[in-house]
C-alpha cells in the first residue's frame, strides 16, 4: 500500500441544488455558493479561545450574529454557534487542532446547504412556511434563528432588509426549495 | 343605433342599489342562462330574476328559498363550478359572487328541483322524528354495515364532492400584528382607523367582498354627513393608504385559538372569471395578534311559525340588503312579520321604493308609535299583537294567514314574499371559541360577551351594542385601550334604524302540536316540535338536545337557530334559559375547504422526501426504492428480466464472491466531543468505552431506562475526546434527542457536546473479498493492509483527494469498508469506485440484499428483531453489556425481576425442515400444532429470507426460552399448512469470522 494514491482524480463537489434558479413576484431564489461551515460548541469559559481562533468574539445575544469579512457567526443556542465562511476558504482547518478541552468545532460544511431568498417580498414568501415574525422590528438585519419552513427545520438568517439566507440540511433542501418556489408563486 | 344592455332581472328597482348596470355578467343556473350585474351575489342575481326556489332541504326535501344575504344563509346551498373539475358543493348563494361563466346548480333532489321524489320524506315526516336513526336502525346489528349505513350514507348529505383531484393551488401565510380586527362593519372600521392612526400594526378582515357590514344595507343613514356605505368606502381608502394596515376582504376569521392565534380563510379567485393560473385559490392566514378586537356583528333571527320555510320567506335584513345594496326587490307583494323594529324599516323602505307592502304583522301589542304612524302614512296596513299562523304556496309563498295572538279570527293576505325579524343574535362564535364566558341579557333575549379570556375585546353589535353611536364610541375606546392614547372622536351619525324588539322561541301556531312544521334550524331540518320531543324523551342537557335533534350542528353552527332551540328547550324543561346553557361554538365559523387547511402540503410537499447524494446514480441504474422513514433507499437493482427475488439473490451472491457497493448514507451520525465524551459514552451505551483505542470502532447497544434495546450502531473513536457515533437510519433523531435529554437535564455540567453529522457524510459501503483491492488505488495516507488496518479500525485520510473517515466494518460478514466522505463529494467518489469495481465484477446492492446478508450472519436490526420489549440479553447481544460497569442507562432496568426471570423470549435462528420454504415474518410459533385453538404461542418470526448463498431459507425468531431449545422442533401454523422448524444458532454463515479477517 503506497502512501500516495496512484489514481490522481479529485472528487467533484456537487451540491444538491446546483443549477437551480427561480424568480417571480419580486422574489428570487438562488442556491448559495458552497461555503464551509462549522458548528462551534463553546460555553462561557471557552469564549476567549473561540475569539483567538476566529479573530472575533462570538455573539452573546440570542437571535443575533456577527460578521467579519466573509465569515458569519450565528448564535444558535446558549453554547452553540454556526460559523459560515461564504467563500469557502479553510475555516475548518483553523479549528482542526482546536483544543477540544475548551470548545468543540465540528465541520458541517456539507451537512447544510443554503438558499438565498431575496427581493422586496421575501418576507411574504418565507412567512408562507415560517411562523416567526419577520418584520424588521422583530427580525432585523443580522438576526438568525433556528426555526421551521413547513415541515423542515431551517436556520433563517437575515443578511439585508430584503435578503435572507435559508440554511437547511442537505436532504431537506429539495423540499425547502420546492416549498419556497410554491410560496413565491403564491405571494 | 341603440345599445341594449342585457336584462339583469325584472326585480331591479330604479335608483336603488350601488351596482352599475353598465357592467354585466352571464352565468347559468340549473342549465338556464341568466344575466346579472357585476358585484351581484348569486342570491341577489337570482332574486332579481324572480327566482326564490334555491334548493331542497336536507331531511324532508322541502322546497327552500333564499333566507339571508350573507354567511348566515342556511338554505341556499348550491353546487358552484367554473369547469368540470373545479366544482364545489354546498356554497352559499348569498356569498358567492357571480362571474362570467359561473355554473350554479341546486342540490338535493331527484329528478328536478320542482318535482322531487325525495319529497316523500316530507309526507312521511311524522315517522322521521328526532332521534329517528337512533331508534329505527338499532337492530339487527349486522344490518348496519351492509344495509343501513350504505343506504343512509347515500341519502344523507347535501351535494356531491367532485371525484377528481383538486387542480387548484392553495397558500398559507403566518402573520403578526398589534391589533387583529375581525369584521369590517361600522365598529370594525372605526377601531381600525383609530388604532392605525396611532401607528399600530393592524390587520382587519371581512368575509364579504366589500367592507362596511350592515352599513351596506342602509338606505338613508349617514355618517360624518355622507351616506353610510360611502363613509365605509372612504374609511377603507384611508386605511389602504397606510403602510401599517393590512385589509383582507373576502376573508373569514373562522377559528380563534390559544394565545391570540386567529385563523383566516382568504378567498382569492372564486369571484374571478379568468383567474391567473399561478394565483392560489385560497390562502390560510395564521395570525398571531397582540390584541384582538372582535367586531363580528349580529345576525338577524327568523321567527318560528308554521311552514315558515316556503321560498320567498326571508329575513328583513336580507330584504334591506338586496334593496339598498343590490337594487333588488325581494317581491312585489311583500308581507312583513316581526317582533323587532328592523323589519319596519325594511317595510318602509320597500314601500317607498315602489314595492307593495301588503301588511306589517307585529307580535308586540305596542310597537313604536312613530313607526306605526310612518307605516300608516305610507298606506301600509298594520296588525299589532298578531301572528302569522299559516302560509301557503308550494314552490313560492302565496299567502299568509294572520291571527291576533289572543284570538282566533283569521285574516288572509296574498303575498309573494314574506320578510321577518325575531331580533338580532350577537355573533359570539369567535368569542366563544376563545373560551370567553357569555352572560344572558334577559331584557334583550340574547347572550353577550362577559369575561374575555384572551387579550381581546368585543365591540359593536357582537357585544350587544346595537345603537350606532354607542358602537362607534366603543370601537374608539377599544383601540385607545390598545394604543394607550386618548385619540379619536366618534363621527356624527343620522338616520340609522332602531334594532329594538325580539322574540326567542316559538311564536303562536308553532306548537305545542306534534305535527306543525315550524322550523328553528333550516339547514338541519329541525322543528320546534323536535326539541320538545327530545326533552320529553329525556334529553335534559342542551348538549344532548343538540345531538339528538342535530339543531345548530354541522356547517351552520346555529347561526340563526341556537337561541330559538335553547328557548324552546328551556320552556319545555321549565327552566330559565341560563340554567339550560348554550352549546359550544366550534371552529370553523363557516366551512373551510380542505385545500386551505392543507395549503402547500400536497404533492411533492405533502412530506419531506430525503434523498442521499448518490440517489441519482441509483436511479440511473434502475434501482427500485423503498421508503425508510422520510428517506428513499435503493431497495434492489434489478437487471432486465429480473424480479426482486432474482435480483436480491444475485446481489448477495456477487457481493460474497466478488464485491458489492452499498449506499449507507442514511445512517444516523452524531459527533460526541469533549473532555467528558468517554464518560458520556459510558453512560449512554451498555458497552465499555474507556479502553477503546483511538482509531478503533466498537458495536454499541443503547437501552432505555427500562432495560430494553433502543438503538445500536458502530462507534469509532477518532481521538481521546472525540467519537464518531452511528445510529440506525430511523433512530437518528430520537437517539440524539435522548442523548441531549440526559445531557441537558441530568448532567448539564459535563463537558461534552453532541452534533448531528448524519448529513455531513455520504457513506459508501464496499463489501466483499475484493473490497480492498477496489478502493486501494483511490486512498491516500491510509495503510489498508490487514495488519495496519484490522477489522473494526477507523482511519482519517483522503480518498479521491478529499477527506475521508474510513472504517473497516462489515454488516455482511465479508471484508468491508465504509467510506465516509463529505456529502457533496459522495456521488463523485462513488463513481470513481464504481469505475474500478465494475470491471472487476462488483455490483451495487440495495437494502434487501443488505438485510439478507446480515441475517446470514445473525446481526440484528433494532426495530425488526427487537420490538421495545427485548433486552440485550434476549437479543443474544448480552456480550455487549459491560459486566464491570457500575452505571449506564438501563442498568437498573435490566435487574428487574421480570427481565431476569426464566421463560423470556430469546432470539434464535430457525431452519425450516423443508429448506425451500421461507417463513412469513410475524408468523407465530407453537410447541404442539395439534393442541386445541387458541393455541399457546411461544414466539414469532422476526426476520426471514431465502439465502442464495446457503441454498436454504433462514429465519430469526423470538422464542420463549429459545436459547435452551436449540435442536428442538417447533411449529409455525399457517392458514393452509403447518411448517416444522428446527431451532438453531442465529449465525448461519461463517461462524468463525474467517471471511472478515483477511
Amino acid at each position: 500500500m503506497s502512501k500516495s494514491a496512484s489514481n490522481t482524480m479529485t472528487a467533484m463537489r456537487v451540491g444538491p441544488l446546483d443549477g437551480l434558479l427561480f424568480a417571480s413576484n419580486g422574489i428570487s431564489l438562488t442556491p448559495a455558493p458552497s461555503g464551509t461551515r462549522l458548528v462551534i460548541r463553546a460555553r462561557a469559559e471557552a469564549q476567549a479561545e473561540a475569539k483567538k481562533l476566529l479573530g472575533f468574539a462570538l455573539p452573546t445575544k440570542p437571535k443575533t450574529s456577527i460578521i467579519k469579512g466573509d465569515v458569519h457567526c450565528l448564535w444558535i443556542g446558549p453554547d452553540e454557534f454556526l460559523v459560515i465562511d461564504v467563500d469557502g476558504s479553510g475555516l475548518p482547518a483553523k479549528f482542526e487542532k482546536a483544543g477540544n478541552g475548551k470548545l468543540a468545532a465540528i465541520d458541517v460544511s456539507h451537512r447544510n446547504t443554503a438558499i438565498i431568498v431575496s427581493g422586496p417580498n421575501a418576507v411574504d414568501a418565507l412567512n408562507s412556511g415560517c411562523p416567526q415574525d419577520l418584520s424588521l422590528e422583530a427580525f432585523p438585519v443580522g438576526a438568525a434563528s433556528r426555526t421551521i419552513l413547513g415541515k423542515a427545520e431551517m436556520i433563517l438568517y437575515r443578511t439585508s432588509e430584503a435578503e435572507f439566507r435559508v440554511e437547511c440540511w442537505r436532504s431537506f433542501s429539495d423540499y425547502v426549495w420546492k416549498y419556497l418556489v410554491d410560496a413565491v408563486k403564491s405571494v | 343605433m341603440t345599445i341594449t344592455t342585457p336584462n339583469t332581472g325584472t326585480n331591479r328597482v330604479a335608483r336603488k342599489g350601488r351596482l352599475s348596470p353598465s357592467k354585466t355578467v352571464t352565468f347559468t343556473f340549473d342549465g338556464k342562462q341568466l344575466n346579472a350585474m357585476h358585484g351581484d351575489t348569486l342570491a341577489s342575481a337570482l332574486i332579481a330574476n324572480g327566482i326564490h326556489l334555491a334548493g331542497r332541504s336536507f331531511k324532508y326535501h322541502r322546497p327552500r328559498g333564499i333566507l339571508g344575504s350573507g354567511a348566515e344563509e342556511p338554505n341556499a346551498l348550491m353546487d358552484i363550478a367554473r369547469d368540470k373539475i373545479r366544482t364545489q358543493p354546498n356554497v352559499r348563494a348569498t356569498t358567492q359572487e357571480v362571474f362570467d361563466g359561473l355554473i350554479a346548480k341546486t342540490q338535493n333532489y331527484y329528478p328536478s328541483i320542482t318535482f322531487d321524489v325525495g319529497g316523500i320524506n316530507n309526507v312521511l315526516a311524522p315517522f322521521f322524528s328526532a332521534g329517528f336513526y337512533y331508534k329505527t336502525f338499532m337492530w339487527p346489528k349486522q344490518a348496519w354495515k351492509k344495509l343501513y349505513e350504505p343506504v343512509i350514507r347515500e341519502a344523507a348529505g347535501l351535494g356531491h364532492a367532485p371525484k377528481e383531484a383538486d387542480p387548484d393551488r392553495y397558500a398559507n401565510r403566518f402573520a403578526h400584528c398589534d391589533v387583529m380586527i375581525v369584521g369590517g362593519g361600522a365598529a370594525g372600521l372605526m377601531a381600525a382607523k383609530t388604532a392605525a392612526k396611532a401607528g399600530k400594526k393592524v390587520i382587519i378582515c371581512d368575509e364579504n367582498p366589500e367592507f362596511g357590514g350592515w352599513l351596506l344595507a342602509e338606505g338613508e343613514a349617514s355618517i360624518d354627513g355622507i351616506p353610510a356605505a360611502e363613509w365605509a368606502a372612504k374609511t377603507v381608502a384611508d386605511l389602504v393608504a397606510m403602510a401599517n394596515v393590512k385589509l383582507l376582504s373576502r376573508t373569514t376569521a373562522f377559528g380563534y385559538y390559544a394565545q391570540n392565534m386567529v385563523t383566516l380563510a382568504e378567498r382569492i379567485t372564486d369571484h374571478l372569471a379568468l383567474p391567473d393560473a399561478d394565483a392560489p385559490r385560497e390562502r390560510l392566514w395564521q395570525v398571531r395578534a397582540k390584541n384582538v378586537i372582535l367586531a363580528t356583528g349580529a345576525i338577524e333571527r327568523h321567527l318560528v311559525f308554521a311552514d315558515n320555510d316556503r321560498p320567498g320567506i326571508m329575513l328583513s335584513s336580507a330584504a334591506r340588503m338586496y334593496l339598498n345594496h343590490y337594487g333588488v326587490a325581494v317581491g312585489q307583494n311583500v308581507g312583513v312579520y316581526t317582533a323587532c323594529d328592523s323589519a319596519w324599516h325594511a317595510a318602509l323602505e320597500l314601500q317607498e321604493a315602489g314595492v307593495k307592502v301588503v301588511a306589517i304583522i307585529d307580535m308586540r301589542s305596542n310597537p313604536d308609535e312613530q313607526l306605526i304612524a310612518r307605516a300608516k302614512a305610507l298606506g301600509i296596513p298594520v296588525r299589532t299583537g298578531s301572528a302569522v299562523t299559516k302560509t301557503s304556496g308550494k314552490l313560492r309563498v302565496k299567502s299568509m294567514t294572520v291571527e291576533p295572538i289572543g284570538d282566533h279570527l283569521t285574516e288572509k293576505f296574498e303575498i309573494d314574499a314574506l320578510i321577518m325579524s325575531g331580533g338580532w343574535t350577537p355573533s359570539v362564535h369567535l368569542f366563544s371559541q376563545s373560551r370567553g364566558k357569555l352572560k344572558f341579557d334577559e331584557p334583550n333575549g340574547r347572550f353577550i360577551p362577559d369575561i374575555h379570556v384572551e387579550q381581546c375585546v368585543s365591540i359593536g353589535s357582537c357585544n350587544g351594542t346595537n345603537e350606532i353611536d354607542a358602537a362607534l364610541a366603543e370601537a374608539i375606546s377599544a383601540s385607545n385601550a390598545v394604543t394607550g392614547k386618548k385619540a379619536g372622536k366618534a363621527p356624527k351619525t343620522m338616520g340609522f334604524a332602531s334594532m329594538e324588539g325580539h322574540l326567542i322561541g316559538s311564536a303562536k301556531g308553532a306548537g305545542p302540536d306534534d305535527h306543525v312544521m315550524a322550523f328553528i334550524d333550516y339547514q338541519n331540518d329541525v322543528c320546534a316540535k323536535d326539541v320538545r320531543l327530545a326533552v320529553r324523551e329525556g334529553m335534559h342537557s342542551i348538549e344532548h338536545v343538540k345531538r339528538y335533534t342535530t339543531t345548530g350542528m354541522a356547517t351552520d353552527q346555529g347561526k340563526m337557530s341556537n337561541m330559538h332551540g335553547l328557548a324552546i328547550a328551556a320552556e319545555a324543561l321549565g327552566k330559565e334559559i341560563p340554567a339550560v346553557g348554550l352549546t359550544t361554538f366550534r371552529s370553523p365559523y363557516t366551512p373551510v375547504t380542505f385545500g386551505t387547511i392543507v395549503n402547500h402540503a400536497k404533492g411533492d410537499l405533502f412530506d419531506v422526501t430525503r434523498r442521499t447524494p448518490m440517489h441519482g446514480w441509483a436511479e440511473d441504474q434502475g434501482a427500485v426504492f423503498e421508503d425508510v422513514g422520510n428517506w428513499k433507499r435503493a431497495w434492489y437493482f434489478p437487471k432486465a428480466g429480473e424480479d426482486m427475488h432474482a435480483a436480491v439473490s444475485r446481489e448477495c451472491k456477487t457481493t460474497r464472491e466478488v464485491a458489492g457497493i452499498f449506499d449507507a448514507s442514511t445512517l444516523g451520525k452524531i459527533e460526541v466531543v469533549g473532555p467528558d465524551a468517554v464518560k458520556f459514552m459510558e453512560l449512554m451505551y451498555t458497552n465499555p468505552w474507556e479502553k477503546l483505542k483511538v482509531g478503533m470502532c466498537r458495536y454499541g447497544i443503547m437501552c432505555r431506562e427500562d432495560g430494553f434495546v433502543y438503538d445500536d450502531g458502530v462507534v469509532g473513536r477518532l481521538a481521546e475526546d472525540r467519537f464518531h457515533v452511528t445510529t440506525t437510519t430511523g433512530g437518528a433523531p430520537r437517539v440524539l434527542i435522548m442523548m441531549e435529554d440526559y445531557l441537558q437535564t441530568e448532567f448539564p455540567d459535563w463537558k461534552v457536546s453532541l452534533t448531528s453529522t448524519s448529513e455531513q457524510w455520504a457513506v459508501i459501503g464496499v463489501q466483499g473479498p475484493k473490497a480492498r483491492e477496489i478502493i486501494s488505488s483511490l486512498v491516500e495516507d491510509i495503510d489498508l493492509s490487514a495488519d495496519a488496518m484490522p477489522h473494526m479500525a477507523i482511519r482519517e485520510g483522503k480518498i479521491c483527494g478529499v477527506p475521508t473517515r474510513l472504517m473497516r466494518v462489515s454488516f455482511t460478514g465479508e471484508l468491508g469498508f465504509e467510506i465516509n466522505v463529505p456529502a457533496d463529494y459522495g456521488q463523485s467518489v462513488w463513481e470513481a469506485i464504481w469505475d474500478i469495481g465494475s470491471p472487476m465484477g462488483m455490483v451495487p446492492y440495495g437494502t434487501e440484499a443488505m438485510h439478507v446478508m446480515r441475517a446470514e450472519k445473525g446481526f440484528i436490526i433494532v426495530g425488526q428483531d427487537t420490538d421495545g420489549t427485548v433486552t440485550p440479553y434476549d437479543a443474544a447481544v448480552g456480550w455487549a453489556v459491560g459486566k464491570k460497569k457500575t452505571d449506564f442507562v438501563g442498568i437498573r432496568g435490566l435487574k428487574r425481576p421480570d427481565l431476569i426471570a426464566e421463560g423470556r423470549r430469546q432470539l434464535v435462528g430457525l431452519r425450516t425442515k423443508n429448506s425451500k420454504v421461507v417463513l412469513e415474518e410475524g408468523a407465530q410459533i407453537v410447541v404442539d400444532p395439534n393442541q386445541p385453538i387458541p393455541m399457546k404461542m411461544i414466539g414469532f418470526v422476526t426476520s426471514s429470507y431465502w439465502s442464495e448463498t446457503l441454498g436454504h431459507s433462514i429465519a430469526m425468531a423470538l422464542v420463549e426460552n429459545g436459547f435452551n431449545l436449540k435442536g428442538e422442533t417447533l411449529y409455525v401454523p399457517m392458514p393452509n399448512e403447518t411448517i416444522a422448524v428446527e431451532v438453531c444458532d442465529p449465525i448461519f454463515y461463517d461462524k468463525e469470522g474467517a471471511r472478515l479477517n483477511v
